[in-house]
């Protein structure tokens, strides 16, 4: 069995570790199994190549309402050519076999409940994922999973928003495992020209609420080398980048190599953003 | 969501407001509407008494216009100005467009484009009472997607926006919210049938997509438990996955769009596409509280197929001379099955949720086929 415990914890270390070289995370996002196995696992590769920290990896679901159009598209691409929970997950094994870098996924909650709680969690960590996102699971609903995810000793990554109310955050950042997953704008998943405005207001209540216990991670709507910078510089200990990389594979369905090629040359200057 | 909850709350409990609502549903949209002993329909069915719950002759010929206008003045109080809505069969789009005109706000409507061609009539008259119509590509163009598209922009717009959800679907407070609006169906109804018959009805019948129009009719009756309830959904062409849209009868618990529900899915929890005649029943989940009224064995469910369901609209048509929409002809269908079943002095109700104009085109359709 590959990487039998050894994805436990992964995800507090590689922040240690950062931390110690002063630097900050670069979690890089494609879609599983998108637009074909084959391709997918090179493009993965080559985030890694790049120089990302972390891996994240969509499981894909037939309506992801926390997504805009170039993350639903990938998951039609991939649902398309045939994925399923089990042969994305199958992939990940494969890479986190390969790679010493922290994978984690993220999909909705649907998925999850379809295959079992207990099943998708163990499953999960057999893949040597290291934590798990799921946008549409609240924190109010949430207790069996997380407790579930302890157990197994993957991370139960949270999300907090803009207009997430103190209160909520506090619980929030009580429970949430490996980051926080802090999203800097109104809206869904997408590229943007520009950083949101509340971007670095959120950034900057949620710091003030954290003791520096859990880093904090921010994502939707980071695109280029600029936003990672500013990001850093406002105190965020990692910027998740996804649908900018998705974007590639989309523009290469044609010249599926190539795409491998320009993901690192992006995930390269993203990652130097973050030093 | 919480800011939601607070203000439906707070202010849906309002003397004021109640009596801002009754107003506005008595002079805008023509409350109360009759409940009719449809004589030949009955003769034709042979058994226990059909009365209808005209729902149909409501401003806009929908059930809808009572949840508009509920949530319409809500969202005023609350300050936002900028409504947006999904739609299946443009009943609710058309509500929203006239409530929101009615009552001075912005409404923008998202639409599958599947069910802007089948549903053309309701497009235009969405456009011409002012609304903007979005319309939407993704999935299978359908209810579902416009959801999608619908809770999408809510969160990019949360501010300034209200979220004025048409069916007892998605997140907690709406399921109770647009329940409580369309409760006024069967509070009418129930009170309608003890004047007119001296007693309750044997059985209660309506249509369920998301089921607004269903739970809105069964709810006043949830305790009186002689009543028999009935949901009726739509069977489509046949029983095969992608074919139906029948939730309740062939779905798996699931989530989707925020509740906890059955879910037509595939092995894997991949929701599946749905094929309904009638654009409003064409949703692969269910509101929240019919699977619990399924599972407690309160009201019970079945499917009516495309094919029953046009037979039942060209039986109401020719009998009484009152055109239904394709929804509310798969309830009819049922009822009449149960109507055959019971004695000449029980009564059925019902809910005849919309009229059929919207539908004239896709009936013309099939019957020159």
């Amino acid at each position: 069995m590959p990487n039998a415990c050894s994805n436990e914890h992964q995800i507090h270390s590689k922040f240690e570790e950062l931390k110690a070289r002063r630097e900050g995370a670069l979690v890089a996002y494609l879609t599983g199994g998108d637009p074909d196995p084959k391709t997918f696992v090179s493009n993965a590769t080559a985030l890694v190549e790049g120089g990302a920290d972390i891996v994240e990896i969509g499981i894909p679901f037939s309506d992801p309402i926390a997504d805009g159009p170039v993350i639903q598209a990938s998951s039609q691409r991939s649902l398309k050519a045939g994925s399923t929970p089990k042969n994305v997950l199958d992939l990940i094994r494969e890479l986190s076999s390969q790679h010493n870098v922290p994978f984690v996924i993220l999909t909705y909650y649907n998925l999850i409940l379809a295959m079992g709680l207990e099943k998708f969690v163990s499953t999960t960590k057999d893949s040597g994922v290291s934590g798990i996102v799921v946008p549409d699971l609240p924190i109010e609903e949430n207790d069996q999973f997380h407790n579930l995810a302890l157990k197994h000793g993957i991370d139960n990554i949270l999300l907090a928003a803009p207009n997430t109310v103190q209160s909520r955050l506090r619980q929030i950042l009580a429970k949430s495992r490996g980051f926080l997953y802090l999203v800097s704008l109104y809206g869904v998943t997408g590229p943007r020209e520009t950083l949101s405005p509340q971007a670095l207001e959120t950034l900057k209540r949620v710091k003030s609420l954290v003791n520096s216990r859990i880093p904090i991670s921010a994502g939707f709507g980071i695109s280029h080398p600029d936003h990672v910078r500013t990001l850093m510089k406002s105190g965020a200990d990692g910027a998740i980048v996804g649908s900018a990389l998705v974007k590639v594979v989309a523009e290469h369905l044609d010249s599926p190599g190539e795409a491998a090629h320009e993901l690192k040359n992006r995930v390269a200057e993203l990652k130097s953003a973050t030093r | 969501m919480r800011e939601l909850e607070g203000a439906y709350y707070k202010f849906s409990r309002e003397p004021s407001f109640k009596r801002q609502l009754k107003k506005w549903l008595e002079n805008y949209a023509g409350r109360p509407t009759p409940l009719y002993l449809a004589e030949n329909l009955t003769r034709r069915a042979g058994g226990a008494k059909i009365y209808l719950k005209r729902e149909d002759l409501l401003h806009g010929g929908a059930h809808k216009i009572n949840n508009t206008l509920g949530q319409g003045l809500l969202a005023k109080r609350m300050g936002k100005r900028r409504i947006i809505a999904e739609t299946g069969a443009g009943q609710h789009g058309v509500a929203t467009a006239m409530a929101c005109a009615a009552l001075g706000l912005k409404a923008e409507v998202y639409m599958g484009t599947a069910d802007m061609e089948r549903q053309r009539l309701n497009v235009y008259r969405m456009k011409m009472l002012g609304a903007k119509v979005h319309p939407v590509d993704s999935g299978s163009k359908t209810l579902k997607d416009a959801i999608n598209e619908a809770l999408r922009d809510w969160v990019t717009n949360v501010e300034d926006t209200y979220y004025l959800l048409g069916s007892v679907v998605g997140p907690h407070p709406y399921p109770t919210m647009v329940r409580d609006f369309q409760s006024v169906i069967g509070k009418e109804a129930r009170q309608q049938i003890l004047k007119q018959e001296g007693r309750l009805p044997r059985a209660v019948v309506a249509c369920v997509g998301g089921g607004s129009n269903s739970i809105g009719i069964f709810h006043p009756f949830l305790h009186d438990l002689e009543v028999e309830l009935y949901g009726v959904e739509a069977g489509g062409q046949s029983q095969q996955p992608g074919q139906h849209a029948a939730s309740l009868v062939a779905g798996k618990e699931g989530v989707l769009h925020g509740m906890l529900t059955y879910v037509l899915q595939d092995d894997n929890g991949q929701v599946q596409t749905t094929q309904s005649i009638s654009a409003g029943l064409d949703y692969p989940a269910v509101g929240p509280e019919h699977a619990h009224l399924m599972n407690t064995g309160r009201a019970k469910y079945a499917a009516i197929s495309d094919d029953e369901a046009l037979d039942a609209f060209k039986t109401l048509s020719e009998t009484e001379g009152i055109m239904p929409a394709l929804e509310p002809s798969h309830a009819l269908s049922y009822a009449m099955k149960l109507a055959k079943m019971y004695g000449g002095s029980d009564s059925v109700i019902v809910n005849l949720s919309g009229r059929g104009d919207k539908d004239v085109e896709i009936i013309a359709k099939r019957m020159l086929e």
